[in-house]
């Protein structure tokens, strides 16, 4: 990954051309790989059809796959422009949401917005992202050690993470404020606070334990013991376990999985749509998109090291960790190793805000590396 | 620039460190992954399997039950019903009433059928109607197409074609009772019924058969997928087959209408029972599909008791039809002998209680048979006197009073032959004289039940202990005499006997009158009429009440027992009819048809029998014959 010398010498701006022969193709063709795994799942859970969910997830994810072209294509100035905001558009749909959300998924989540309707959780984790990349961008080494940068960044993220708590989403509210603190962590700020802030985190946790509502006590209680009532609250985490234990190394083969076509799996085609894949293609299938998303993530972070500007770098590492720690969460939950949060696996998932939010994140990823010797202002648009 | 390096130096690391943390990270899930998939694989394989194969059971079909023919009372009839699957109805509601407009659905049956849809789930279809005829099914399958999640269906259920003929044998079926449920696993299929009555009870575990097994694949929410080989088949319920004549049987009934009465016939050779008719009776079809309440109240209400068997369970005072087997204990004890004499005035003193006779003028010199024949109650009081009640006793139960026959029907009672033993033991009193003499007309404490007539009957008539049959065993063949063992008394003292019974019928007799059309056969009987009230010196005095003039509950019980022909017993008959009045205008002339339409049946057995509804194969209907021509 560390090989992009191609256009070492080019200064912005680039040609159409260039730009298009610098986006690393071998990335996208992941990308596609991975959404396709996505597709087949969606084709076997509905009982070997097309309708209703493959068909619709690959038309999203074709538009999206234009729309990730097109961000990695447009220059990264303009994203670092766009960073406070972006967030401040989010921050403005989540209060939308708050008003007038109609009710889905058990909680308010959706914004009807007439042609479509979006989540706008989805797309805060990147823009949270975004805007302490580009805080963090106008910090130098110094300035980014001092206690008094955690101020703004504090309200970038409680904002929307109190926000996205209260509709209620657990799940997505943490994983901004993960993928934020893992910003914040490669920006530059002293180890010790993050090991103190673990620290005091988990002492809040366990001090709060009694304000949480039941539903989630009894996800955390079932997950430490699962077997306890395998018909009621355990049932999720058994009926998985059982798919992705037998299926074995190879599987039971395409369409084949009992657990999955007789329905015996939990929301198989959103948050446990992993043990389909397990149960159905083995330990090599769920091996096999394990490692790809391995080698997307790594990209992610090798290509935030070859930035030249702090926004490219932070930005790229940022969406990677961010796409990790939805990888690791999901697929820690399908095995019983985490708690049941509601956290879609990155693609593969079928819905249609979750795919979009990451196309962009992988097109900014993308732009990043095709504008990563581009040399940012520390202050201002940088367009000037 | 060196802030620029320390800031990117700084970023690189712990990018850097990041990734590995990532690595460890998903190097771990798939730890984890190749633990329960490889190491742990095969438990979790099983789980799986149990989770999606389930054992269903294919009910047996039940066996059926046939007369002595081959006709049938018990069987399995085509069912014409309608399901409702309330997941695959749009609008269960909406449904079931456009369903209700077809199947004739009133009000309380659809709202028992919306509490069902809410208990049960979703993919369970509920009873909607059943027993539905061709025409109400045809229009159901024809309004298929409207009607989403209705689910018409034929299948078998219990019917019994002789109807109220043969409730108290045959009995009926129900749901299994809560607490059998755990007992055999086809009581939880849907809809699976038990015998809960009569021989469909008592032959439960004949009847029934053996579920069969077969595997299915089902979704979580327990719908059946497709079926995985093996299959099992379910073996058949045997058939039982009864010593009773469908023909006589019906006959029996008619001849006793409406009267609370019982009757019974008995082949006394083989101890098979022709007839054992209780009436009024129900039909037993009612229980199948689920009784009205009107219904079921009218039924425990009836004072006539139509649920009760009372030729077995029904114990009542014989009256004078036990004075035979009295004046053998005499005889046998030599306290008289055939010609002692005893003149009736009407009355007879015991201390200062006085007996009376049904004759108050009464009946003159009376020798054993003309006391037997016209039924002297003074007579027996003074052959009585010389006699112990435990004597009397030991005879009465040598003719089969107080014990019970294992005929395979339940709710038997064994009546009661009352001794010193008995009066001591239960009612704490030394045994009266005057109860001796009581006791010798069959009034006071005594109580014999139809069945324990007809076998006393056939025990006089044959000298032997005939003992009754109900149910054939395996390849037995009807008719067949059963050489029962000799009731060891002496030949002169049975003719005796025998001949007071022949004269009954005849002119003088208290049954001639009333049972003199001409019969082909020649009879002998013995009428009997039980007192069920005390009648006071007052009333005495002033004319004893005529039945008539009573309630229905104090009248007196009308009673018959006969054998024919006289000479060579081949049948015996009890009769009684509840408060019917006089042993002889009431009992005595349908003892005296009874006997003669048995002698013609068992003269000619059907050929065949051809069943009137034509919903079953009739080669069915003539199963298992066990009389082949020219026996019997």
């Amino acid at each position: 990954m560390g090989a992009m010398p191609t256009l070492h010498h080019a200064r912005e701006p680039l040609s159409i051309i260039q730009r298009l022969l610098s986006i690393n193709w071998l990335m996208v063709l992941i990308i596609i790989c991975i959404a396709s795994v996505g597709f087949s799942l969606l084709y076997s859970v509905a009982g070997g059809k097309w309708d209703p969910w493959a068909e619709r997830q690959m038309i999203r994810f074709f538009g999206s796959l234009a729309i990730m072209i097109l961000i990695a294509l447009t220059n990264i100035r303009i994203w670092m422009a766009l960073s406070y905001p972006a967030w401040l558009i989010g921050l403005v749909f989540l209060i939308a949401v708050e008003i007038a959300g109609t009710i889905g998924m058990g909680g308010q989540r959706w914004l009807d917005i007439g042609v479509m309707r979006i989540q706008p959780s989805e797309f805060m984790k990147i823009a949270v992202v975004m805007a302490l990349a580009r805080y963090f961008h106008g910090r130098d080494y110094y300035q980014s050690r001092k206690l008094s940068s955690l101020i703004l960044p504090f309200i970038l993220i409680t904002l929307p993470f109190l926000l996205v708590l209260r509709q209620p989403d657990l799940g997505t509210s943490l994983m901004i404020v993960a993928g934020a603190v893992a910003v914040i962590f490669m920006a530059g700020l002293p180890a010790w606070l993050f090991v103190f802030a673990g620290t005091v985190s988990a002492i809040g946790a366990v001090s709060l334990w009694p304000f949480l509502p039941s539903y989630q006590k009894g996800r955390v209680l079932t997950f430490i013991n699962p077997e306890a009532d395998p018909l009621g609250a355990g049932y999720q985490i058994t009926q998985s376990k059982i798919a992705l234990g037998s299926g074995g190394l190879s599987g039971k083969g395409f369409l084949e999985g009992t657990q999955s076509q007789l329905n015996f799996l939990p929301e198989m085609k959103t948050d446990f749509i992993f043990t389909v894949l397990a149960e159905e293609f083995g330990l090599m299938g769920a091996v096999g998109l394990l490692l790809m998303y391995f080698i997307v993530l790594t990209y992610g972070l090798l290509v935030g090291i070859g930035c030249r500007s702090q926004f490219g770098r932070l930005l790229a590492s940022g969406l990677a960790v961010t796409l990790f720690l939805y990888v690791l969460i999901n697929v820690g939950m399908v095995m019983g190793l985490l708690p049941v949060v509601g956290v879609p696996l990155p693609l593969v998932s079928y819905g249609g805000s979750a795919m979009l939010t990451w196309m962009v994140a992988f097109g900014l990823i993308l732009s990043v590396a095709v504008h990563r010797q581009i040399v940012l202002a520390p202050k201002g648009s940088g367009l000037g | 620039m060196a802030r620029e390096g320390l800031r990117y130096q700084t970023f690189s690391r712990r990018a850097l460190l990041m990734a590995g943390v990532q690595g460890a990270a998903l190097t771990a899930l798939g730890g984890r992954l190749y633990y329960l998939a490889v190491v742990e694989g095969e438990k979790y394989r099983l789980r799986a399997d149990r989770n999606r194969i389930s054992l269903r059971l294919i009910a047996p079909e039940r066996g059926l039950i046939l007369d002595r023919y081959g006709r049938q009372l018990a069987k399995n009839r085509q069912d014409f019903r309608v399901f409702l699957i309330p997941e695959q109805a749009i609008d269960v509601d909406a449904t079931l009433i456009k369903l209700g407009y077809i199947v004739h659905l009133n009000e309380r049956r659809l709202r028992r059928v919306q509490r069902q849809i809410k208990r049960q789930r979703k993919f369970v279809p509920v009873t909607v109607a059943q027993r539905l005829d061709w025409k109400t099914f045809s229009r159901v399958n024809v309004s298929l197409p409207y009607l989403p999640g209705v689910v018409p269906e034929s299948g078998l259920s219990r019917f019994y074609p002789a109807g109220g003929a043969l409730a108290h044998i045959v009995g009926y079926l129900g749901s299994p009772r809560e607490q059998d449920i755990g007992e055999n696993p086809l009581y939880q299929l849907p809809g699976f019924k038990v015998g809960r009555q009569g021989l469909e009870s008592a032959f439960e575990d004949d009847l029934r058969g053996f579920a069969g097994r077969r595997q299915v694949e089902v979704n979580s929410v327990g719908r059946e997928v497709r079926e995985l080989p093996p299959r099992q088949e379910a073996s058949n319920g045997k058939n039982i087959q009864l010593t009773l004549d469908l023909a006589l049987q019906k006959f029996a009934a008619e001849q006793m209408g409406e009267a609370a009465a019982a009757s019974v016939v008995m082949d006394v050779r083989s101890g098979e029972l022709l007839a054992l008719s209780s009436t009024p009776s129900y039909d037993p079809n009612d229980f199948i599909g689920g009784m009205s309440q009107e219904n079921w109240q009218s039924l425990i209400n009836d004072p006539r008791k139509p649920l009760l068997n009372k030729c077995v369970s029904g114990q009542f005072p014989p009256g004078s039809t036990i004075k035979p087997f009295v004046a053998l204990a005499a005889l046998e004890q030599g306290v008289l002998t055939p010609e002692t004499q005893f003149y009736c005035n009407g009355t007879h003193k015991l201390g200062n209680h006085t007996f009376h006779c049904w004759q108050r003028r009464g009946h003159g010199m009376q020798t054993m048979t003309s006391a037997i024949a016209n039924s002297c109650d003074v007579y027996f009081y003074r052959l009585a006197e010389r006699l112990d009640i435990d004597q009397i006793a030991d005879m009465g139960r040598r003719f089969g009073l107080g014990t019970s026959y294992d005929i395979g029907v339940d709710g038997q009672k064994s009546g009661l032959m009352p001794d010193r033993a008995w009066k001591r033991d239960v009612l704490n009193e030394p045994w009266h004289g005057g109860e001796t003499l009581n006791t010798a007309i069959g009034q006071g404490a005594v109580l014999a039940t139809p069945l324990q007539l007809v076998v006393m009957m056939a025990r006089l008539a044959t000298g032997r202990l005939v003992r009754p049959k109900l149910v054939f065993n395996e390849s037995e063949l009807a008719g067949q005499d059963a050489n029962f063992p000799t009731i060891g008394l002496n030949p002169l003292s049975l003719q005796t006997v025998q001949r007071g019974m022949e004269m009954v019928m005849e002119p003088g007799g208290t049954a001639h009158n009333y049972a003199r059309r001409k019969s082909a056969q020649k009879l002998a009987g013995k009428t009997g009429t039980a007192q069920v009230r005390r009648i006071t010196t007052e009333e005495r005095a002033a004319g004893v009440f005529k039945n008539e003039d009573l309630p229905w509950n104090r009248r007196d019980h009308a009673l018959f027992v006969g054998y024919a022909p006289a000479d060579t017993p081949r049948m015996a008959v009890s009769v009684l009819v509840q408060h019917g009045g006089g042993g002889s205008a009431v009992a005595a002339p349908i003892g005296r048809k009874l006997m003669d339409k048995a002698a013609q049946l068992l003269d000619s057995p059907p050929k065949s029998v051809v069943e009137g509804d034509g919903m079953d194969n009739s080669s069915d209907s003539f199963s298992n014959p066990r009389i082949l021509k020219g026996q019997v």
